[in-house]
C-alpha cells in the first residue's frame, strides 16, 4: 500500500489530525517549559499518564480517558505538594515514585491484554479508537483556546514574575493553570510517542526554535511548526516503513531538526548582534 | 488621575509584624505629589515590605495606608514599579522590547495587542534612549540598560505613583546617573517617587525627604535633618557617626547604613529582631 492509500483510511486521517493538534499544543506549552525550568513536570506528568492508563483500563476499559483524568490528580497533586517554586522538583518525584508504584499494582489486576497499558510507554496512536481520537481532539482544542486567553500573562509571570506581580498579575493562580495544561497536553503527547518520549515534542522543538528566534512570538511559530513537523511527519513515515514504531519515527525527526537548529542557530544568533552593533554605531 | 487634595501615599499608625518579629510600627507620614522620598535601613528593616504594602501585595498588621486616598489594591494602574537589576538567560527568547511591552499590556488577558502598541513601546524605548538595543535580547543587555528598559516599562503604565526597589543596585556612576535621571525627569512631570535604596549618595541631589528604618523605629524627614549622627544613634541605639565628605555622606557605625564605607558589624536593633 502506498502513502496515498493509507491517507484515504480514516483511521491514518484520524491520527494525522490528533497528532497534528497534539503537536500544536506541545508547541506552545515548550517555550514555557523552558523558561519555567518545568523539564522534569513534563517527564513526571508523562510518566504518571501510564498509571491513569492503568487505572481507566481496570475501570472503564479505556485508557486514554484515564490516563487525562489522572493527568488532572497529578497536577493537583503536585501543586498541593510544592507550596513554594523550589519544593517543586522534590515534589513531582514524590508523586511520580508513588504513582508507578501505584500503576504497576493496578495492571496486575487487569486481565485483558497489557499491551493496551504499555501502549502509553511507546505511544501507539493508530491503534486508539474513534472515540478516543475525539476526546484527544477535543481536550487539545480545549487546551489551545486556554493557552490562547492567559498567553501574555503567563508569558509576562514566566519571565519576569516580580514585575509582573506587582503589576496584579495572577502569578500564582497562572502558575497553577499552566500545570494542568501542561499534565493535560502531556498525557496527550503520551498517545502519540508514548510517556518516555514526550519531550520530544513538548521541548526538543522549543528549544531548537530558540536556537534561531528571539522573540516569544518568533519562538512559538517555530516552535509549533517544528512539533507538528515531528509528529505528523514521524507518523507518516512510520505508514510506510511499518516495522518501525511511530514514536521512534517522531523522535529521530525532532532531533533532526534539532541538530539542524544548533548549527543553523549561531549563524542566526550573529545576525541579531550584527544588527544591534549596526544600530549602534 | 491622583484625586486632589488626596496625598499619593499615606500611613497612619501603619504596623506590619512577622510573628513576634515586628518590621516596623507607628508609621505616621504622608507623601506630597511629585514628592522623592528616600527609603533607607539596614537589611531586614522592612524597606521592601513597605513597598509590598503599597502594591497590596502586604496587609498590614495595624493602621491604615492609602494610595490616592484608597486602600491599596494589587494591580492599580496608579502604580508604577521599577524592581533591582537582576540576570536574564542570554538565550531567554525575550528582546528588549518585549520587557518593555509587558508595561504596556502584559497584565492583559489574550494574544496579540492593539495597533498602537507597537508605536508606544517605540516612544517609550526612544524616551529611554534604548532604541539602538530595542531588539536585543534582553539577556545580552547590560545593567544600565536593563534598568533604563525598567524606567521605560514602568512609565508606559503612566503612572502617579512610582516605587523604585533598589533599581541603582548593580549599577557603575555612569550608568547610576542615567537612570536616577531619567527617574528625576518623570518626578518632575508630577509624580510621586518613592525610593528603596541603601546608597543614598547617588540619589541625594534628587530626593526631597528620608524615611529611614531600623529595627522597628524609624524617623522621617530632609536628608540633612535625618542623616546626622544624632538622629542615627537614636534609631539604632548605638553609636553611629554620620560625615560629610564634600557632596557625600558617609555613615560610621552600622553594618549598612546611608553611605558607604561603614563598619561590619550587626547594630543591636537587628539582632534582636
Amino acid at each position: 500500500m502506498g502513502l496515498g492509500d493509507y491517507l484515504s483510511l480514516p483511521f491514518a486521517q484520524h491520527a494525522l489530525l490528533a497528532g497534528g493538534l497534539v503537536a500544536v499544543t506541545c508547541g506552545l506549552i515548550g517555550p514555557f517549559v523552558i523558561t519555567r525550568n518545568m523539564a522534569f513536570a513534563v517527564h513526571g506528568t508523562a510518566e504518571l499518564a501510564f498509571t491513569g492508563a492503568a487505572a481507566g483500563l481496570l475501570v472503564s476499559d479505556n485508557p486514554v480517558a484515564g490516563a487525562l483524568i489522572g493527568s488532572v490528580v497529578v497536577a493537583a497533586l503536585i501543586a498541593a505538594l510544592s507550596s513554594r517554586q523550589r519544593d517543586r522538583d522534590s515534589s513531582i518525584g514524590v508523586v511520580l515514585a508513588a504513582g508507578l508504584g501505584l500503576g504497576v499494582l493496578l495492571l496486575g489486576y487487569y486481565h485483558g491484554f497489557a499491551t493496551q497499558a504499555t501502549n502509553i510507554l511507546f505511544g501507539n496512536l493508530f491503534g486508539v479508537s474513534t472515540g478516543q481520537i475525539l476526546l484527544l481532539v477535543v481536550i487539545a482544542v480545549a487546551a489551545m483556546v486556554c493557552l490562547a486567553v492567559v498567553y501574555r500573562p503567563l508569558l509576562f509571570a514566566s519571565v519576569d514574575p516580580e514585575v509582573a506581580a506587582a503589576r496584579g498579575v495572577p502569578v500564582r493562580v497562572l502558575g497553577l493553570v499552566f500545570l494542568l495544561i501542561l499534565a493535560l497536553t502531556v498525557t496527550e503527547a503520551a498517545q502519540v510517542v508514548g510517556t518516555l518520549l514526550v519531550l520530544s515534542l513538548a521541548i526538543t522543538p522549543a528549544a531548537s526554535a530558540q536556537r534561531l528566534a528571539t522573540s516569544p512570538l518568533g519562538v512559538a511559530i517555530l516552535s509549533v511548526v517544528f512539533a507538528v513537523l515531528s509528529a505528523d511527519g514521524g507518523l507518516l513515515a512510520s505508514l510506510q516503513a511499518s516495522k518501525v514504531k511511530p514514536s521512534v519515527l517522531v523522535a529521530a525527526i525532532s532531533f533532526a531538526i534539532y541538530l539542524l537548529a544548533r548549527l543553523a542557530g549561531p549563524m542566526a544568533k550573529q545576525r541579531a548582534r550584527r544588527s544591534r552593533a549596526g544600530a549602534d554605531g | 488621575m491622583t484625586v486632589t487634595g488626596r496625598p499619593p501615599v499615606r500611613f497612619d499608625g501603619a504596623a506590619v509584624h512577622f510573628g513576634a518579629r515586628t518590621l516596623w510600627r507607628d508609621l505616621t507620614f504622608e507623601v506630597e505629589r511629585a514628592e522623592f522620598l528616600a527609603v533607607l535601613g539596614p537589611n531586614g528593616s522592612g524597606k521592601t515590605t513597605l513597598l509590598k504594602v503599597l502594591l497590596g501585595q502586604q496587609p498590614l498588621s495595624a493602621g491604615t495606608v492609602e494610595v490616592a486616598g484608597s486602600p491599596p489594591r494589587r494591580g492599580s494602574r496608579h502604580i508604577g514599579y521599577i524592581p533591582q537589576q537582576r540576570a536574564f538567560d542570554p538565550d531567554l527568547p525575550v528582546r528588549a522590547r518585549d520587557l518593555v511591552r509587558f508595561g504596556l499590556d502584559g497584565h492583559r488577558a489574550g494574544l496579540l495587542g492593539g495597533r498602537s502598541a507597537r508605536s508606544k513601546v517605540d516612544a517609550a524605548l526612544a524616551a529611554v534612549g534604548a532604541t539602538s538595543f530595542a531588539d536585543a535580547p534582553i539577556g545580552t543587555c547590560s545593567g544600565g540598560e536593563q534598568q533604563r528598559l525598567r524606567v521605560a516599562q514602568a512609565l508606559l503604565g503612566d503612572p502617579d505613583l512610582l516605587l523604585c526597589d533598589e533599581p541603582l543596585l548593580s549599577l557603575d556612576p555612569g550608568q547610576t546617573h542615567a537612570v536616577t535621571a531619567l527617574i528625576d525627569s518623570r518626578r518632575r512631570q508630577g509624580t510621586t517617587v518613592v525610593f528603596v535604596t541603601h546608597e543614598i549618595n547617588p540619589i541625594l541631589a534628587y530626593v526631597d525627604r528620608v524615611l529611614y528604618l531600623v529595627g522597628g523605629r524609624w524617623s522621617i524627614g530632609d536628608p540633612s535633618g535625618v542623616l546626622t549622627s544624632e538622629t542615627l544613634t537614636g534609631l539604632y541605639g548605638v553609636p553611629v557617626e554620620v560625615l560629610r565628605v564634600g557632596e557625600r555622606i558617609v555613615v560610621v557605625g552600622p553594618e549598612e547604613g546611608a553611605g558607604s564605607g561603614g563598619h561590619h558589624h550587626h547594630p543591636p536593633a537587628e539582632v534582636g529582631g
